[in-house]
């Protein structure tokens, strides 16, 4: 599986903002990517681009050798906070695509069930959103996103909300499911540590308007652990990053 | 909970650890959001119901108070069940049709066209002050010249019901249907969702609290202006028998009417009370 984000542009409707300008990227097959940028460098656009949900002015997306028009089956998204609908219970909202794709949810409940177990929130298929922790809810959001199975997975900044501690947490599982999925993962954050910890490669965007600046690739070994973002290899590519940010966002004005 | 003040309009979704069993027969309802909690508590509730009807009473009885400035309860209470039957429920019978009938067409009306027009909004725009020109009229002022036009039917009261409770439904629905959370919209566009989908599952459910509350104030204005119709332009209905009573002075039937409004306009309010509770917890 491929996805080709041959040069793009984009264009806000209020007037000329400059979100994206030019941007060319090829993420690989089972490839864990990282967009990191400070906010309003047009990251998220990006994201919301290559998922289908927003055209882009120029340009175009190629998931699998055609081009993304709309939402595609193969891509599955993990949002800003974990965007559960208050009013279903944790089952039905893990089941909500299902509902919306028309499909029987049956022969998936026992995969379902698995992730539950695997992320920890078996015995809480019954729960409200509201009688969750804010890092239970991204969790079953998670599960929402594993649930049908698509090949590319796409992340806007999903632990921003979160505390540090579980942060890490949330880190640390999502690179667990990534090693045993091999899943194709393209993740939004402006998080430095997190976006290193996490990624084979790290996209360093800038703003006004939204450009790469740089593309660093991380070959820390796997399986990381958090211990290892306080050693000095991790805080080199640590300072590297913050360098390029420094650089990039700042031009003589 | 229960010593808590409230406003007219709930909030739904209280923790409350109540089962039923504590409805209508203790007062709790009527002051608080929350059923009482223990039998001790409604104990409490009853009793002060029982001071208060008590101690009127006993005002009547030793200031001699006369019975066209105030009736004893018991009066009232002897009027409501020997007159029930025979005085006062053919006339329930006409002001419930009234007001069912004028209610669902109003509210039918109501919440289709806040989910049609949200979707507009120039066409919102436009049509929102003459909305709100139907809120703020009293609806009762039509019934006169529609009478002259259709006669003392329900027909011209029916109108009134539906025009007064209708307008009251928009305007909250569309409250409910502004509220487009786009990154739930966004959620379910992202797998593929039709525009009749996002209605369905994510646009109407995140309306509803709004809805509800609609619903609740568009059929309490619905009553009130059932029993004034039927002050001004009608011959039977709960309304008539206000007027009847209080001009021949019998005070008794005139409060047992008003204790029979009050009580109608009591369960409405835990009907929907109940209703939020069910449908629209989830919101905090």
């Amino acid at each position: 599986m491929e996805v080709r984000h041959a040069s793009k542009y984009y264009k806000t409707k209020t007037g000329a903002v400059h979100a994206l300008e030019d941007i060319n990227l090829d993420f690989a097959p089972g490839d864990f990517t990282c967009i990191l940028g400070p906010s309003g460098c047009g990251k998220t656009t990006l994201l919301w681009g290559l998922s289908g949900l927003h055209e882009l002015s120029n340009g175009e997306v190629l998931l699998n050798g055609t081009p993304v028009k709309g939402p595609r089956p193969e891509i599955g998204m993990i949002f800003q906070e974990a965007n559960l609908l208050p009013w279903r219970n944790l089952q039905k909202n893990i089941e909500f695509p299902f509902e919306i794709k028309k499909i029987d949810p049956k022969p998936y409940r026992e995969r379902i069930q698995g992730l539950l177990d695997e992320v920890g929130l078996a015995g809480f298929e019954n729960k409200f959103p509201r009688e969750l922790s804010g890092g239970m809810q991204q969790r079953a959001s998670i599960v929402r996103c594993l649930s049908y199975d698509p090949e590319l997975i796409l992340m806007d900044e999903p632990f921003g909300a979160l505390d540090a501690f579980t942060r890490d947490e949330m880190n640390l599982l999502i690179q667990q499911i990534w090693m045993e999925t091999g899943k194709t993962i393209i993740f939004v954050t402006h998080n430095v540590t997190e976006a290193i910890f996490l990624a084979n490669k790290v996209v360093v965007m800038s703003p006004r308007p939204g450009r790469i600046a740089h593309v660093f690739d991380i070959d820390l070994p796997r399986p990381r652990t958090i211990e290892q973002t306080y050693t000095p290899e991790f805080i080199k590519v640590v300072l590297e990053i913050k360098a390029t940010i420094l650089h990039g966002s700042s031009p003589a004005r | 909970m229960a010593d808590q003040l409230r406003d007219t309009i709930p909030t739904f979704g209280e923790p409350t650890d109540v089962t039923e069993g504590a409805g209508l027969d203790n007062m709790s309802g009527l002051t608080s959001a929350s059923f009482a909690r223990s039998w001790g508590e409604a104990a409490l509730l009853l009793s002060v119901a029982v001071v208060l009807i008590g101690g009127l009473e006993i005002i009547c009885r030793v200031f001699d108070v006369p019975a066209y400035t105030f009736p004893k309860p018991s009066e009232i209470w002897t009027a409501l069940h020997t007159h029930f039957r025979t005085l006062y429920w053919p006339h329930l019978v006409v002001t419930l049709k009234v007001l069912f009938s004028g209610y669902a067409i109003g509210a039918t009306i109501g919440i289709i066209l806040a989910a049609v027009i949200t979707q507009f909004p120039f066409v919102e725009k436009i049509i929102t002050p003459y909305i709100l020109l139907l809120v703020t009229t009293p609806m009762i002022a039509l019934v006169p010249l529609l009478v002259q036009k259709m006669g003392f039917g329900m027909a011209p009261r029916i109108i009134a019901v539906a025009l007064a409770a209708g307008p009251m439904v928009m305007i909250n629905s569309a409250t409910g249907f502004r509220r487009t959370d786009l990154a739930k919209i966004a959620l379910a566009r992202s797998y593929g969702a039709s525009t009749i989908q996002t209605f369905a599952k994510v646009r109407f459910p995140l309306a509803l609290p709004m809805i509800i509350v609609g619903l609740m104030v568009g059929a309490i204005f619905g009553m009130l202006t059932t029993v004034g119709a039927e002050f001004v332009g009608s011959s039977d209905g709960l309304g008539t028998r206000l007027a009847f009573f209080s001009s021949r002075i019998r005070m008794a039937d005139f409060w047992a009417v008003i204790v029979i409004l009050a009580i109608m306009g009591i369960l409405i309010y835990m009907f929907f009370f109940w209703v939020g509770k069910r449908w629209a917890s989830w919101q905090t």
